[in-house]
């Protein structure tokens, strides 16, 4: 009895299989696997969520559009909560027993670190969110990345500063990671744009105040323009302390700041800020002509329609990571990783969200200084300088 | 010169007196149970966020500040209920890790019912800086240090005054005398954390207009109101109020005349030299113990 079963049952499933190959075909022979670990809780977290939003809606749309090469996508996420230390295994699952084609993730620069040598050794295209730029510097064979890095980001500042005639700035820093690695370029590349710094100030982790450090900054001999590099609360913080000190010199803050919470929480101190930020924060504000507004607007309408809430610049770095492997594979043909990997230092002219990016076997990242818009706060919205 | 001393000053005074109230919302919780309640943080979040919370809703400003005390107050008790009460004969090692565990729990709530993102709460009255000697405070500032004296008066009142605060004052120096005179000393413990909480709350509104408020924002007012209440001598409220001072100030002071990045160093080596010479807190005494 319980052996005729399994023999009807073996029978039956090996008709489905028959059935199924028939009329599959080599069409649909599988699923291209995108694998992903992020940030999705923890302090990272409002850099993995819209991440990891992001590459869902649009997977679902692009599967919903008949996919890629006639193959669905399938992802593959888990959340590592920002560690290194469970990125890791997470990454050796996705390689060894997931066997996905291409890894998009990474949402801190800790995490992405982590998993180099793995992704290395395994020999498969990894596209990191990750925000510094020793991610890709030096090349690495088969990592990217898609975020601007600060060192960006202090360039277009400078250029913008020197442009206005300032050469003696006062910068305060907060004390994470973006902080430091923002203020080691702020001292690192002031030589070279003909920068002094008269004072270098920093504050800790949740600092409630700043007025102390402004205030010497204020009093620093020469000071032309203060410069902030931080992130999250602080930037409206050091905004509101500006403008009750009453400092009149130029505010300069960096694409950390680039949120409309950072205007909306600075009491009305974030009037006449300056900063770069990336074309998808401030899209309303860019010209009709502007070559990113097709892309980020269509993104941002996407985005706020789905998740329902306002788009952050991070969601967008995984746009731009996923939509330049689809394009990658497509080019490619298939999902051999040593194509994609081709395909991918191939990428030019893409928009994306975040910037045009024009990769190479030297540039893994293929962002300049162009993909930053310098912008100010005024009446309470971002306002495109130029 | 002497403006920017002031302005130093101004600074560190309004930390100081946020430092003060969490603080204070430690040292009466380890006066009833010789718990350090490790969940204070989140009650100074729990005070901002559901302020912005019923803002949030269209309720006018003091319902929602009302509002927000009462809810943070009733957490309160329900850490106290649900967390320390079932564990109370445990060692006070294992209650102030249950308080831990709680802190954690009211944190990732707080990210699940709200959002991650800062907020702000408008100031009580106004955003526009009161020059007083070429240095400039934030009316916020005041209401801050108001407050804080109204608190400490209120309290001072409360332990010596009422027969509620003093049986709480009892249970802190002898719980078994205490229950032995009649006194309930469980519902001491569970109003213990019901007044750290609202002082806790009251912090977080108070300082959200002046540090924006998101659901970590008490990790680190947290951790100084604690050093507050240990540099004072710990279940010592003077001496809480005093420490937060001391600490706030001499942040604002080494910010501004030494270097910022020594702010944190020089307060926690002030804390470091008090208790080595008074290892009871500043406020702590000399007690001896009878063998």
């Amino acid at each position: 009895m319980n052996s005729l079963f399994k023999q009807a049952g073996l029978t039956a499933l090996g008709a489905i299989m028959v059935a199924g190959f028939a009329t599959g075909g080599a069409q649909a022979e599988g699923t291209i696997k995108i694998g992903s670990f992020l940030a999705v809780t923890g302090g990272a977290s409002f850099l993995g969520d819209p991440e990891k939003k992001t590459l869902e809606m649009y997977v679902d749309k692009i599967n919903a559009d008949g996919g890629v090469l006639g193959k669905k996508l399938e992802l593959v996420v888990y959340d590592s909560g920002g560690s290194p230390k469970k990125a890791v295994p997470f990454a050796k699952r996705l390689i060894n027993d997931d066997k996905v084609d291409i890894i998009l993730a990474g949402s801190t620069t800790g995490a992405t670190m982590a998993v180099i040598p793995i992704v290395q050794k395994a020999g498969i295209p990894f596209i990191s969110f990750g925000g510094a730029g020793v991610i890709i510097n030096p090349v690495k064979k088969w990592v990217f990345k898609t975020p601007h890095t600060d060192t960006l980001a202090v360039q277009k500042i400078y250029t913008d500063m020197k442009g206005r005639g300032i050469s003696k700035i006062g910068l305060l820093s907060g004390s994470g990671g973006f902080d430091k690695s923002c203020r080691k370029n702020v001292q690192k590349l002031a030589a070279g744009a003909g920068m002094t710094l008269v004072a270098d100030e920093t504050h800790g982790k949740g600092d409630t105040d700043m007025t102390a450090q402004i205030t010497k900054i204020k009093n620093a001999p020469g000071v032309q323009a203060m410069m902030y590099c931080g992130f999250g609360a602080a930037t409206s913080i050091v905004a509101k302390n500006f403008k009750q000190l009453g400092l009149t010199i130029p505010h300069y803050q960096t694409h950390g700041s680039a949120s409309k919470s950072f205007i909306k929480n600075a009491g009305g101190g974030a009037e006449g800020v300056r900063l770069p930020a990336a074309a998808l924060v401030v899209v309303d504000a860019l010209p009709a002509t502007h070559p990113q507004k097709k892309v980020a607007s269509a993104y941002k309408k996407m985005y706020e329609a789905k998740a329902g809430s306002e788009i952050s610049s991070f969601g967008g770095h995984a746009y731009d990571g996923l939509m330049i492997a689809v394009e990658a594979i497509k080019r490619a043909g298939s999902t051999d990783k040593a194509a994609v990997l081709a395909e991918i230092e191939k990428t030019k002219n893409f928009v994306g969200v975040d910037g045009i990016y024009t990769m190479s076997p030297t540039d893994h990242l293929g962002l300049d200084e162009a993909s930053f818009v310098m912008v100010q706060v005024k009446d309470g919205d971002w306002k495109m300088l130029k | 010169m002497f403006a920017e001393l002031l302005q130093f000053l101004f600074s560190g005074v309004t930390v100081g007196a946020i430092y003060a109230l969490v603080g204070l919302g430690f040292a009466i919780i380890y006066n009833a149970s010789h718990v350090i309640n490790f969940a204070q943080g989140e009650f100074v979040m729990l005070g901002g966020m559901a302020t912005v919370f019923f803002i949030g809703l269209g309720m006018p400003m003091p319902a929602a500040i009302f509002l927000a005390i009462t809810v943070t107050v009733i957490v309160g008790f329900g850490v106290e209920k649900l967390a320390v009460e079932p564990a109370r004969n445990a060692p006070i090692v294992t209650l102030i890790i249950i308080t831990i565990g709680a802190s954690i729990f009211l944190r990732g709530a707080a990210q699940v019912i709200w959002d991650r993102n800062f907020h702000s709460v408008p100031a009580f009255t106004g955003e526009q800086p009161i020059i007083i000697g070429g240095a400039s405070i934030l009316p916020q500032s005041l209401w801050i240090l108001g407050s804080t004296v109204v608190i400490v008066i209120t309290l001072h009142l409360f332990f010596n005054r009422t027969m509620t605060g003093k049986a709480i004052v009892a249970t802190s120096h002898n719980p078994l005398a205490a229950q032995l005179m009649g006194i309930n000393t469980r519902v001491v413990l569970l109003m213990s954390f019901g007044l750290s909480a609202l002082l806790g709350s009251i912090a977080g509104i108070l300082i959200a207009p002046i540090s924006l408020t998101y659901t970590g924002v008490g990790i680190m007012l947290g951790l100084k109101g604690f050093c507050a209440a240990v540099l004072g001598g710990l279940g010592k409220p003077m001496g809480a109020i005093a420490g937060g001072l001391i600490v706030g100030i001499s942040e604002a002071m080494t910010a501004g005349y030494l270097s910022s990045a020594y702010k944190d160093a020089v307060a926690f080596m002030i804390i470091l030299a008090v208790l080595f010479f008074m290892p009871k807190g500043l406020f702590g005494g000399r007690e001896t113990e009878r063998v």
